[in-house]
């Protein structure tokens, strides 16, 4: 931890993504559930954004609104600046153009019937890649897979699932990287990978940022993480944000009793970590 | 020195892969731990940690197989003993395993009270189903968990709970050694809590004698274990104190994962997490000389040709390295 990495201010630029009294309500009458309820937030072009919160916030069913995978039960999401039409496949197709995402379990993100080739192949052609010359494309690809630290001589003419979990989220983000969507939304990518490997992703994501001034939302439960890695941090709990601001001020200076809650419960190392503070005889 | 409750020497195991090849998982593993002491295991995965937990239970099952090594369990070698043995004399008395997805190691279709009655049944058949509920309603209320927990299907249980009823059901014989792999790494951070502040109190209580404690996640162990050893490749290389391997790790390897710790803390934003290059050796073909030297930035020639044995240094520590600690500390200060 020598090193100091620069970090840009992108939290003054145009908005990407907005969304205004956001909700999901699953379910009827007794068994209703509201999994979003009512949350607003505004994403800048070139953000770095964490939401953070435990296991059953609500942090997956806001992903999968802003992916455009649920129907908003009520509120509006606006994409740079104008109301998301996402009506029919074709419109989805287009968005989809625009945000992308990384999923927490690298071995069922991939289609295991395609080979690394062809899955980066698709990213250019999609990208309206089409008719470039073979050369060209494999250029492309090359540059992609050494930006993940991946040598694509090697990668060509395998199967993603003979790679390891850390090696396939790398290839995730070469295919990010290939694809430029405005977002990506990366939902937990590290909780499966080893401290080591997780290190990698993180910087990955950041050069990724850097580079292409690509928004990103990283959905985590771990608030040092977080912190670490993104400009703005949301937290959430049982699907509202309770607190939202700079990483520096909303962790180093929470507010919210339920941000000093998770701050607490997570093991530090220049701090004591108060074991007191939980009651064995709850829950 | 307290008296020594477990103590592994020379362990060596390895894999047999259906093509016949040898995978060799734990190579040359040598440790102790003490009563009321416990010892945290750091490392990549794949580095060997869980096949150096199933190894020391002596309980193996193709394709684990058992080379050559001691593990003594408070002076009784229990290498060597038969399968059907070690189930009945060692396992849930001796040394009690909690494994990685202990969540779905209940079967949905029991209460949590026959996994206590099958506990206790193995090592004592005759044992009466009044008293196990007794010792087992005892045992809950002492660690915090309902007692009607025992009348419920797992299902009904939330996964800290499942959690923390594995760790009371494996431990209702008072073991002598807990091995825990990854207990909280599927835990949210309330419910790690939970657990870690359980098996605290399980050995304040004298329930378990000592405990080796598994995961990749640094500033747990360092919260959690009195000793830290990291792993690399089936070996193990560095040994020391909780307080001296966070700060003061001097193997290149221990020196990368302690830069990749993320903490919510002042300092730890605006620096960059160093990430160890590259990925570790294959262990059918386990390089000649230092594990580590593929990967590691400090490596000359040498390195590649020279088995590196265990140097002891300082207090009761050990690294496996060519160069000397004040070498090491040097390299780093200039970094």
């Amino acid at each position: 931890m020598s090193e100091k990495r620069e970090r840009k201010d992108f939290s003054n630029g145009p908005l990407c993504l907005s969304g205004r009294g956001v909700t999901k309500v699953f379910g009827l009458g007794e068994k209703k559930t509201v999994a979003v309820d009512h949350v607003d937030f505004d994403f800048h072009e070139g953000e770095f954004v964490s939401i953070v919160g435990e296991s059953g916030s609500g942090k997956t069913t806001l992903s999968k609104m802003l992916l455009g995978l649920i129907n908003v039960s009520e509120g509006e999401i606006l994409f740079q600046g104008k109301p998301r039409d996402i009506g029919s496949g074709r419109k989805k197709r287009e968005y989809w153009k625009g945000i992308q995402a990384i999923f927490q379990d690298p071995f069922s993100s991939f289609n295991v019937f395609h080979k690394i080739d062809s899955v980066l192949l698709d990213c250019i052609n999609i990208r309206g890649g089409r008719g470039l010359s073979k050369e060209k494309k494999i250029e492309m690809m090359t540059e992609a897979c050494s930006f993940v630290n991946l040598k694509f001589a090697e990668l060509t003419n395998k199967y993603p699932f003979e790679l390891s979990g850390g090696q396939m989220q790398r290839l995730m983000i070469a295919r990010i990287f290939l694809l430029r969507p405005k977002i990506l939304l990366a939902d937990e990518p590290t909780s499966m990978v080893d401290a080591c490997s997780r290190a990698t992703i993180l910087d990955m994501l950041l050069d990724l940022r850097d580079e292409t001034g690509m928004t990103i939302i990283f959905i985590t439960h771990d608030i040092g993480l977080a912190y670490y890695i993104s400009d703005t941090v949301y937290i959430m709990e049982h699907g509202r944000f309770v607190e939202s601001g700079k990483a520096d001020e909303v962790i180093l200076n929470p507010k919210a009793a339920y941000t000093k809650r998770l701050i607490s419960d997570v093991p530090k190392i220049h701090e004591e970590w108060d074991l007191s503070t939980v009651d064995l005889k709850t829950e | 020195m307290g008296k020594v409750m477990l103590e592994i020497r020379d362990l060596k195991t390895k894999y047999v892969t259906r093509f016949h090849e040898d995978v060799f998982a734990v190579d040359g593993v040598s440790f102790k731990i003490e009563e009321g002491k416990s010892l945290g295991v750091a490392g990549e995965s794949g580095c060997g940690k869980s096949t150096l937990a199933l190894s020391m239970m002596g309980y193996y099952f193709p394709p684990l197989h058992y080379i050559s090594g001691d593990i003594i369990i408070d002076g009784q070698n229990i290498s060597g003993l038969d399968p059907d043995t070690v189930r009945k004399t060692v396992l849930g008395k001796e040394i009690a395993y909690i494994p990685q997805a202990a969540m779905n190691a209940l079967n949905p279709t029991q209460r949590i009270i026959r996994f206590v009655e099958d506990v206790i049944h193995a090592h004592d058949p005759k044992a009466d189903k009044k008293e196990i509920r007794e010792l087992a309603e005892a045992r809950f209320a002492e660690l915090g968990l309902p007692k009607d927990v025992l009348d419920k299907h797992a299902v009904e249980l939330s996964g800290g709970m499942k959690q923390r009823t594995v760790i009371a059901v494996s431990t209702i014989l008072s073991p002598k050694v807990l091995i825990a792999d990854e207990p909280s790494s599927a835990l949210d951070v309330t419910s790690q809590k939970m657990v870690i502040k359980m098996m605290r109190e399980l050995m304040e209580k004298g329930y378990i004698k000592s405990m080796l404690f598994i995961t990749h996640e640094l500033p747990l162990l360092y919260n959690v274990t009195d000793d830290i050893m990291v792993m690399y490749a089936g070996q193990i290389v560095e040994k020391g104190t909780a307080k001296e391997m966070v700060f003061d790790p001097v193997h290149p390897y221990s020196h990368g994962l302690m830069g990749s710790i993320l903490v919510p803390e002042a300092g730890t934003r605006g620096s960059t997490l160093t990430a160890i290059p590259g990925t570790p050796p294959n262990l059918k073909k386990p390089p000649q000389g230092c594990r580590f030297a593929e990967r590691c930035a400090y490596a000359k020639d040498e390195c590649r040709y020279h088995g590196v044995p265990e140097k002891p240094f300082g207090e009761g520590r050990s690294y496996r390295c060519l160069m000397s600690v004040e070498q090491l500390r040097e390299v780093y200060e200039h970094e």
